[in-house]
């Protein structure tokens, strides 16, 4: 790996890899899950930059969680899972709290200058595909994908 | 993760150089920090200046915690002036495109010039 470039992986036809943490849903341990998944998205191929923009993105949807699923609740879990493709990065977050209504999320308007209400926005920003799924009894899982532009050639 | 904060007074005001994570666990430090330094500066103050060269990680808490302090500097008739953006704090500016909202400065001396 080059200090400013993309990641490169050793196996071309690579299978795919699954990464899974869980933590508490304390704010204090964002931290953990940004340490993790930093190293897993520059292997899988991204630069420092765009790892770096995926991460601050996880982590707001990780603050999320604390905030409006668990209301601040710090004894509950958060399970991440990142699991890397051939060709898209996808990522799951889990919270067993209270669902959203996802009718109602939408990344506010940039002009709006005022603190707060920036995550959805960066989610939307920075990966393809943002998914909510609350069709299980309890909680949501939240599927965040990207594309993998490869060096090597494979979008 | 924690932040450090550091608070100097100088001519203009106060600089406050912030160092670490500022994120959801720590944003409400920075905040009851900046709080000191309005009640400290009061009337006559012209600029807060914050230095984020060490800032390693910024989150959206982070930009609300920096538009709230915009917010009553502008209501007290002082400048907040942000300067050494680290590349984590960039990207956060980059992408909640508020870059032309805040005052940014390359360094420190550029930061305090006209003031």
């Amino acid at each position: 790996m080059t200090d400013e470039g993309r990641g490169t992986r050793d196996d071309i036809n690579h299978q795919t890899e699954t990464v899974t943490l869980t933590v508490p849903s304390h704010p204090k341990y964002l931290y953990v899950i940004r340490s993790a998944l930093y190293p897993v998205v520059v292997d899988a191929g991204f630069s420092k930059k765009e790892a770096r923009r995926i991460v601050l993105a996880v982590d707001e949807a990780c603050s999320n969680i604390i905030k409006y699923a668990y209301e601040g609740d710090h004894s509950k879990l958060i399970a991440l899972n990142v699991i890397v493709e051939k060709t898209k990065l996808v990522i799951e977050l889990k919270d067993s709290g209270k669902k959203p209504d996802v009718s109602k999320i939408n990344p506010r308007k940039l002009d709006d200058i005022r603190p707060g209400g920036l995550g959805t926005h960066f989610m939307a920003e920075v990966f393809d595909n943002v998914r909510y799924n609350t069709s299980g009894d309890a909680g949501t899982i939240l599927t965040l994908e990207k594309r993998i532009h490869d060096v090597r050639g494979s979008v | 993760m924690k932040v450090e904060i550091v608070t100097e007074k100088i001519d203009a005001g106060f600089l406050l150089k912030l160092k670490g994570d500022v994120d959801m666990n720590t944003s409400s430090d920075v905040r009851s920090a900046l709080a000191e330094v309005f009640k400290q500066g009061s009337s006559g103050m012209k600029a807060i200046l914050i230095d984020l060269s060490q800032v390693r990680y910024m989150d959206s808490s982070g930009i609300a915690t920096l538009v709230e302090v915009m917010q009553n500097c502008m209501k007290k008739g002082a400048r907040l002036r942000l300067f050494e953006l680290s590349p984590p704090v960039r990207d956060v500016f980059e992408l909640a495109r508020l870059a032309s909202v805040f005052e940014i400065f390359a360094n420190r001396n550029e930061a305090v010039s006209g003031l």
